[in-house]
Parts: C-alpha cells; structure tokens; sequence
C-alpha cells in the first residue's frame, strides 16, 4: 500500500468512528431530553425494574456471597503475613463496597438483563413494531428507552448495595466461622474505617453504571441490523462494550476519588 | 390529497423507485398492485415518511411530511391508519391490550369507552374470543386481523393497508374486503390498498395503479385499465408464465 493509501486509511477509520461515537452520544442526549421533558410513563418503569432489577436479585446474590468468602480468605493470607489478621473486616467491607459490589453487580446485570434487553429492543425494531409506535405519533423513546434508563439507575446501585451486604456476611462466614477470627474484630473494625465518602463513591459508581449499561444496550438494540444475525450481534456487543465500559469507567471514577 | 411527486429511492445501489408520480384524490380508495419486491411497501412507508426518499416531495393535502417535526409531525402522523404487511404487533402485549394501545396513549378516554371500541372492532375482525392471548399465540391470518383492528381503531381519515387480505382463508379475506369497504362507505377515509388479492379487490376500489420497474406504469378504473389491454397487467393478473413478465 502507497504511503497515501494509508493515511487515507487511518483518515477514514478515525472518521468513521468518531461518527460513530457521535451517534452514540446523540442517542444518549435524545433520551435525557425526553427524560427531563416530558412526564414519565411509571407503569413501564416499574416493569423494567422487574425485569432488570428483582429479576437479578438472585444472581447478585449469589455471586456476591461467593465474592466475599473468596476475598477474605485472599485477604486473610495476605494479612497474615505480617500479623494484620484484625483488619481482615475493614479490607473486605472497603473492597465490596467501594469496587467489587458496583462492579461485579452490574457485569452480571449486564450479562442478565442488558443483553435480554439489546435484543427484545432489537426484535423490536426488526418486526416493525417500533415503526408502529412512530406512526401512532408514540415516541419510542418516550416509551421504550427512557423508562429502560431510569430503571437501571434505580435498580443498579440497589443491586450493588445486595452485592455488597451479602459479600460481607460472605467474609464473616469465611473469617469468623471457618478462620476463626471473633465477631467482635471482624465488624467493630469495619465501622472504625469505614467512611460515609466510601459508601457515597459505591453508589455514584453503581449510578453511573446503570446509565451506561441501559444506554449501550438500548442503543445496540435500537439500531440494530436487520435479521436473528443481526440481533445476534446487536446483543454480543451491547454485553461486550457495556462491560469494558464498566471498568474502563470504574478506573476513571476511583482515580478522581482517591 | 396525497400527492407523489418524483420520488426516488435506491437500497445500495438498487433503484426501487425511480420517479414515482401517483396523486389520490380526498376520499379514494385505491388499489396498488405490482409483483413482489418491487416496491409496494417501500412507496407505503414514504406515505407516512418512514422512509424519506433521496428525491422527490411527499405532500399529504399540500404539507410536505419530510419537511415536518414534533408536534407537526405527530398531529398528521395521527391521520393515519398503517396496517404493516407484517402485522407488527406487539408482542410483549395482549390483543386487547395492542389494539388499546393508540387510545390509551393518544387519547383521554376512560377505560370502560376503550374496552367498548376495542371489542367493537375485535368483533368486526372475529376476534373477540382472542382478545387476552399474545400475537405469539395467533395463527398468521388472526395476527393480521388483529393489527388491522389496532389501525382501524383511531378511525383515522388515511388508511394504508400492507396486503390486508394475505394469508386469510377466502372467505375471511372477503369479509375483510367488505369490511373495509363498508368502513370507507361510512367514515370515507381516503385509502390505498397494497394487494395481491386481483381481481377481488377491484371491486372495492375506485382506481387500480400498478407499480413496475420503479414506476407507476398504469393508473385508472378498472374499465379504463381493461381496455388498454398493457401486455404486463393482463400477464399479471391471468398469472400466465410466457410474457413480458419473467420469473426471476
Ligand atoms: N430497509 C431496506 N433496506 C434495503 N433494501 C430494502 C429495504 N426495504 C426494502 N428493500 C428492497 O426494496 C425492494 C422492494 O421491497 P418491498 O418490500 O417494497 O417489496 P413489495 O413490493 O412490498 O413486495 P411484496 O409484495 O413481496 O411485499 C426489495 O428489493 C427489497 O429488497
Ligand atoms: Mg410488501
């Protein structure tokens, strides 16, 4: 390739995908301004907090007890090594609710509930059926996407919050009863170094990433392409962008806090 | 009015319509006709500017649709009756809750008025017994009567029908086309049927336009059409395999 070709090449590609992430952003303004413009349809929120939200209560459960037994006993050799063993409350109630709940509640969340709803938008779209709701004058926005939204940032930081307690009860499990630390250490020194700040930056996490994942998945299924191939790949990426942008998020936000 | 005027529009390179001129009058029903994939349901969407053409304007009684936004656009946008070729239910409601669906969102009646216009139209469609199931529960033929019951129910004074009568048995296909006829009779909406129901549905419209090769080829009464005796209708219409007409 001549040396033209390839700076035409770059030129192109780097055109093409920050159109692309125009798009993006375009599609997150639409729905804010209808989010803040118009009155909310409840009856559809709280059925998409069914689906996203209780829906995923078991899930996060689960992996939140898992998650907290297996970090105590991590943190537990850790702090063995040099005789910290008291702090093991403290070093999991802070990694559960500053990182791990926000973080593992909502990749989970996304594997449940954003890649069901990427393609029941993106069926949606391909059976006409958001077509239809533009010809009866219905904004699919209004109906389909807003309330998708305000869903997952109610049920996102509930959902980190479950992680969380439950990933605490975890450790005490692990460290209490089967390591053999008291009660009283495990959680008389959580609340000494525990701070309001913390919990805040879990929620603003979990906040956040309720937005992204309902916005990337919404997205994905909205303009899909057409055919079950379409929908397929429509719902691959939603999982798969949403997830790295969950964590690509998660550095940015930890690294402006601390 | 609905005037076409010089409406083009290609899919990558693939020209399906190629300066469509068509103009119905207030209160016509017309039949559109044509063989498969050549365009019928793309010069529909036009209609109600689902699709926007890459020339040409689109003018619903002199107000062009794709120069329109917001409010505008919904006010014309609530004219219209659409019965998509595919149904486009849907499915994550019942019938009854589908066919509701534009009066509970775009008007203020009380839930007793709209159960009653619901099973009104569901009863004009045979449908009353189906009411509470999922289109996913339907056969192919009740899921059509259903999204024309959903279309019909705003009684809108455009009515644009993808194939109303594909994929029903004879005889529903008939009362549907009676059906139909009966509605325009009393409400007199101004209506454009897409079908491959010929000669049947002549009979219940006013002029006949046949879309070929990205343009309108043939437009008038049935008496007018018949007479010119154009080699591509009559090969269309008898269904003969030797013509200009290939099978391709
Ligand atoms: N969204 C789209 N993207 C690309 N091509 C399209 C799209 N919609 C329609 N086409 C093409 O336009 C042409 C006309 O399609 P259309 O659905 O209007 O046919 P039709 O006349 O309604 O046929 P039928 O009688 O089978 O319903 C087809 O060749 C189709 O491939
Ligand atoms: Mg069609």
């Amino acid at each position: 390739m001549k040396p033209a070709g390839v700076v035409r090449a770059i030129g192109r590609t780097t055109i093409r995908n920050i159109a692309c992430l125009g798009h993006y952003g375009l599609f997150l303004l639409t729905s804010l301004f209808w989010l803040f413009t118009s009155p909310l349809k409840i009856r559809r929120i709280i059925e998409q907090i069914s689906f996203i939200g209780v829906k995923s209560t078991i899930i996060v459960l689960l992996t939140g007890a898992f998650t907290g037994m297996v970090l105590a006993l991590q943190a537990f050799y850790a702090l063995n090594k040099f005789g910290g063993e008291s702090l093991l409350g403290p070093t999991v109630a802070l990694a559960l609710i500053r990182e791990l709940g926000p973080v593992v509640s909502a990749l989970m969340v996304t594997g449940r509930a954003g890649s069901a709803l990427a393609s029941e938008i993106g069926i949606m779209r391909i059976t006409e059926q958001i077509d239809a709701m533009e010809i009866m004058a219905v904004n699919p926005y209004r109906y389909i996407i807003v309330p998708n939204i305000v869903a997952a940032i109610i049920a996102f930081p509930v959902l980190g919050a479950f992680f969380s307690l439950i990933g605490i009860w975890g450790g005490y499990v692990v460290g209490v009863e089967i390591l053999g630390l008291s009660a009283g250490t495990y959680f008389g020194e959580m609340t000494n170094y525990l701070d309001m700040q913390d919990i805040r930056m879990g929620i603003y996490k979990s906040l956040s990433f309720g937005l992204i994942v309902s916005w990337i998945c919404c997205y994905k299924g909205y303009f899909t392409s057409y055919g079950a191939k379409g929908v397929g790949n429509a719902t691959t990426q939603a999982v798969v962008v949403s997830s790295v942008l969950i964590l690509i998020w998660d550095y940015f936000v930890t690294s402006i806090f601390v | 009015m609905i005037t076409l005027s010089n409406v083009h529009k290609s899919f990558n390179g693939n020209i399906v319509l190629n300066g469509v001129n068509l103009t119905i009058s207030e209160g016509e029903m017309l039949a559109l006709i044509g063989r498969s994939g050549i365009g019928k349901s793309v010069l529909l969407k036009h209609i109600v500017g689902l699709i926007k053409p890459d020339a040409g304007d689109i003018l619903i009684d002199g107000i062009n649709i794709n120069r329109l936004r917001g409010k505008e656009l919904e006010a014309i946008r609530k004219r219209f009756g659409f019965l998509f070729q595919e149904g486009a239910l849907f499915d994550s409601l019942t019938v009854y809750d589908n066919v509701a669906f534009p009066l509970r969102e775009k008007t203020s009646l009380s839930e007793e008025m709209i159960r009653e216009k619901v099973f009104c139209e569901l009863e004009n469609m045979g449908l009353e017994k189906d009411a509470h199931k999922y289109p996913a529960e339907l056969s192919g033929g009740m899921r059509k009567r259903a999204a024309l019951a959903r279309a019909m129910v705003m009684q809108p004074s455009i009515m644009l029908f993808d194939e109303p009568t594909t994929g029903l048995d004879p005889i529903i296909g008939q009362s549907i086309l009676n059906y139909i006829q009966a509605c325009h009779k009393r409400g007199g909406f101004t209506g454009i049927i897409v079908t491959h129901d010929v000669p049947r549905v002549f009979s219940i419209v006013q002029r006949i336009a046949m879309l070929h090769d990205g343009n309108i080829i043939l437009i008038g009464t049935y008496e007018h059409i018949i007479q010119e005796k154009n080699p591509i209708f009559e090969q269309f219409l008898s269904g003969n395999l030797n013509g200009p007409l290939t099978y391709s």
